[in-house]
């Protein structure tokens, strides 16, 4: 991987000459100047892997690589029963009304999107015949628009064909008001679906935009099923509650919150799939027991989102009936800094936009906490396979990660950064300066991993002469939007906060918005900006600027790492961990999981061993 | 009889308004959101969970979602969950056969334990039997459901591998191979709440029967020249159920409530889960509606238990 040439030095560049290097090299392959290998050897040296840098060239439209499916049988059914356990069971199977992922996974086994995300945050077509790129002219090149075109011989579970005025009715479904979705999320900056030809359909955004995979995983409803119950009925539509889709399951039965059901669609458009003659999602319980009845008693095949602790699944896996697959996301675990003053009233409102934080405005203090951070224990003794110390905020897909953040913990390092900056040593081993004791209000949600990694930090910070309150808060408080709760996490009422940030897709475009000034929470926007430790700086938002509106992925990709470097660098947030998916796998059974997307949005590319 | 009857109806309208207003309240004031799930999600803006909250009129003034609520109710609307955006009322009576089925059976299996165990204990007091079935009632009603459940599924499923310890409501096969698979795996559920149910019964049953046991008009019987059991089922057992008959009535409800805690270990789709996944996610219609009928039944069976002192004691007589 090493990079021989004398002439260049990537980790050199500066990341806004890195991004213009990036976008050149880009062109120079396009126009056959720099060979394949060259390029990728370049980003090897920027610290980005192999297999993202051909990406890269495939979202550049350079190439254009399928990935090859690894699907064995040779006919469609004969594996019997498929036995999924959820310990939460989906409560509804209309996709535009998801509130949570456990309905979006309800909904996959009998809806289908155009496409999902694999395992590397690449999309893969699912309804569509192929991914949009700037190669086969799906992706405008003016950034406004992106074309998709649909498979041919997909029905709908009743023979119906679907077609592009299923996509533009689905558009118009979700963005009205009156249906009450949740997917309205999804079509975000898209202002018009348009049918081109019975199956190709345009979506047009508001603006130029490199994200023009918008509502590609939003699945998909029938038109002739839906179009009388738009709007205010959509609450009374019969298939609601009973999907009629185009997914390799056709519906049986359902009993909310418990039970789901499907059998095999024998018309399915995937050749050979699916594997399983039927289906069944039981929800309910805790994670505990299910990863029991997966790992240890082979009971059920599946177990979704394994949250428990690390050694109490390896004991489970000692019986051999199944397996633990732990799937890179997104997913990051940080401690929120609170940037402004949680400790006095600015116009009626504490942690108010316009003060700022007597202690954590200082550079030095942040550096000294984020120096005591012991990500490396809290890994290998809280966290185990369902964390990964990192130290920046934004972690995969892999060609997203900076290699310019280390991960240090030092306590010595962290008692001379504080001691520089003038904070002595009191009476009682705390610091203090200018009368101010070094005194901070710790807060989470009531977890017993958050509270481990609470006190962790704790002795750590002690140690610096920093005296850290711990408060923890009941998760449907610390997370609700109640206006009138002074401990919801928006509101911030404390110096600082942990929690994780889940289901980010893999561009972290909604992610980054945590920084920029206006998205500060306050009271104007009832605590509802994300950027909840009301950072402000002028530098991270004219780079947000520049990542809205690059085309460039390669370019963007370099912006994005820019910002988080300019974060991480200033200590705005302290990153702990990233967290992958974790899913209990029967031993027999091989289904391609995701980090990036849903765990059944590859439910037709499951199937057994023999 | 019919007086006390309607007067007693009346009495409880009143109450039952109280015992809404009164529970409405406190949930509506409870923190926490049906939405709040969403707020971990940063592909979904907080707007569409505020547009949300206001399409379901939960930003409105409480006394105004109560009248609203309480409307609804008299026509029989019992409201839609906010969660599954299914109707209240079909949500519950999904999960009312199982409920009946597990917990019922439960119930059954307690008293076929508590009352030939307790009456027969009363009747040898301080026998050998009488010691170990007091000594096995103190450990069954000491240990709770949720302890001897993983001790049961660690034995039974987890060790010898005879029972699931999941239970489903599709078992797929039909005849007798259906009725043979419900059987193995409701046993475990039924067991843990019969025996904890039981061993409390029994005690009471065993000293209701000693208080009576003892009286004069029991030594007369046997005087007589009666067997013992007619004594003890016709005079004794009879007058000792009294007391009984009240905790039974009251402990009734629970039936249709469920067990919440074994209703988890076992994933029993009950309505004991159906209400703690309601409060878990704050879904208003659905938390208030099983209360709601749970107090109903609290009231009903309370008139019941009245009535039936009637019939087991003919002093007792109803103004």
């Amino acid at each position: 991987m090493a990079n021989d040439r004398p002439a260049f030095d990537a980790r050199a560049l500066g990341p806004a000459r890195a991004a213009r290097a990036l976008g050149e090299w880009t062109d120079d392959v396009r126009a056959g100047r720099l060979p394949r290998r060259e390029f990728v050897a370049r980003l090897a040296a920027l610290g980005v892997a192999a297999p993202v840098a051909s990406a890269l060239l495939a979202f550049a439209g350079v190439a254009h690589a399928q990935p090859q499916s690894s699907y064995k049988p040779t006919k469609r059914g004969g594996g019997g029963a498929l036995k999924l356990l959820f310990w939460q069971g989906p409560t509804l199977l209309n996709p535009h009304f998801a509130i949570g992922a456990k309905d979006q996974e309800g909904c996959w086994l009998f809806y289908e999107a155009l496409a999902r995300y694999d395992a590397d945050g690449n999309l893969a077509p699912v309804l569509a015949a192929a991914i949009p790129s700037r190669a086969n002219g799906g992706i405008a090149a003016d950034g406004r628009s992106v074309t998709w075109t649909l498979k041919k011989d997909v029905r709908w579970h009743d023979g119906r064909p679907f077609t592009a005025d299923d996509v533009v009715f689905n558009f118009a479904y979700a963005t009205d008001p009156q249906t009450a979705s949740t997917s309205i999320a999804s079509y975000e900056g898209i202002v018009a679906a348009r049918k081109v030809d019975t199956h190709t359909v345009r979506y047009e955004f508001k603006t130029a935009t490199p994200l023009w995979d918008r509502a590609a995983n939003v699945l998909l409803v029938a038109r002739h099923l839906f179009e009388a119950y738009a709007g205010a009925k959509s609450r009374d539509a019969p298939t609601n509650l009973k999907p009629v889709g185009t997914g390799p399951y056709r519906f049986v039965d359902f009993k909310p919150g418990d039970l789901l059901r499907g059998e095999l669609n024998r018309d399915y458009h995937g050749a050979n799939r699916p594997h399983f003659d039927s289906v069944e999602l039981k929800g309910g319980g805790d994670a505990t027991s299910a990863a029991r009845a997966v790992l240890q008693t082979g009971e059920y095949d599946f177990g979704w989102n394994l949250q428990v602790e690390d050694d109490v699944l390896t004991r489970l896996e000692a019986s051999r009936k199944g397996r633990v697959v732990a799937c890179p996301s997104g997913d990051v675990e940080v401690i929120q800094v609170n940037h402004a003053d949680p400790w006095s009233e600015v116009e009626g409102e504490r942690s108010s936009p316009r003060s700022r934080h007597p202690i954590l405005s200082e550079h030095a203090v942040r550096e000294a906490l984020t120096l005591l951070l012991d990500r490396k224990s809290i890994q290998s003794f809280v966290y185990g396979r369902a964390g990964v110390a990192t130290p920046n905020i934004v972690n995969n897909p892999s060609r997203l990660n900076s290699p310019n953040i280390k991960d240090e913990f030092s306590v010595e390092r962290a008692n001379a950064v504080l001691d520089a900056a003038g904070w002595k040593r009191g009476s009682d081993g705390v610091r203090q300066k200018d009368g101010k004791r070094l005194k901070l209000l710790f807060q989470t949600s009531i977890n017993s991993v958050r509270q481990k990694v609470q006190n962790i930090y704790k002795q750590s910070c002690a140690k610096a002469g920093i005296e850290l309150e711990l408060k923890t808060i009941a998760a449907s408080v610390f997370f609700s939007s109640d206006v009138a709760n002074p401990d919801t996490y928006g509101k911030f009422l404390a110096d600082l906060e942990m929690y994780a940030v889940a289901g980010r897709q893999p561009d972290p475009d909604t992610f980054m918005q945590w920084f920029v000034s206006w998205q500060m929470a306050a009271k104007a926007n009832k605590w509802q900006g994300v950027n909840r430790g009301r950072y402000r700086n002028e530098e991270y938002d004219r780079l947000y600027r520049a990542s809205q509106a690059e085309l460039d992925p390669a370019k963007r990709t370099a912006l994005i790492v820019a910002m988080n470097d300019l974060v991480c660098r200033e200590h705005a947030i302290i990153p702990v961990v990233y967290r992958p998916s974790i899913y209990g796998v029967g031993r027999q059974l091989v289904a391609p999981l995701s980090g990036w997307d849903n765990a059944l949005t590859s439910i037709a590319e499951w199937y057994a061993e023999a | 009889m019919g007086h006390y009857l309607l007067r007693r109806l009346l009495i409880a309208v009143p109450s039952l308004l109280g015992i809404s207003v009164v529970l409405f309240t406190v949930l509506a004031l409870a923190p926490g959101d049906p939405f709040s799930e969403m707020a971990l999600n940063p592909n979904i803006p907080p707007e569409v969970q505020a547009a949300l909250r206001k399409h379901f009129g939960l930003d409105d003034p409480i006394w105004q979602r109560y009248f609203r609520w309480l409307v609804a109710m008299l026509h029989g609307d019992w409201g839609f969950s906010f969660i599954s955006r299914v109707d209240v009322d079909t949500l519950i009576w999904q999960r009312v056969p199982v409920t009946l089925a597990v917990i019922g059976a439960s119930q059954v299996l307690a008293l076929l334990i508590a009352l030939p165990v307790g009456i027969y204990s009363a009747a040898r007091p301080y026998s050998w039997f009488d010691r170990i079935a007091s000594t096995l009632a103190l450990v069954g009603f000491s240990l709770p459901t949720f302890f001897t459940g993983l001790l049961l599924i660690l034995l039974f499923s987890i060790k010898l591998d005879w029972l699931p310890f999941v239970y489903r409501t599709d078992i797929a096969a039909t005849g007798w191979d259906w009725w043979v698979q419900q059987l193995r795996q409701s046993i475990m559920p039924i067991t843990v709440l019969g025996l904890f149910q039981g061993a409390g019964w029994t005690r009471y049953v065993r000293s209701a029967t000693l208080d009576v046991i003892r009286l004069d008009y029991v030594t007369t019987a046997r005087s007589k020249g009666l067997r013992e059991r007619v004594v003890i089922v016709k005079h004794v057992a009879r007058n000792a159920m009294i007391p009984v008959v009240t905790l039974i009535a009251l402990t009734m409800p629970q039936v249709f409530g469920g067990a919440v805690v074994t209703e988890q270990i076992f994933r029993v789709p009950g309505i004991g889960s159906l209400l703690i996944d309601a409060i878990q996610r704050n879904d208003l219609p659905v938390v208030m509606a099983v209360t709601f009928v749970l107090s109903c039944l609290v009231i009903a069976f309370n008139l019941l238990a009245d009535i039936v002192y009637g019939w087991l004691d003919p002093r007792i007589s109803y103004r």
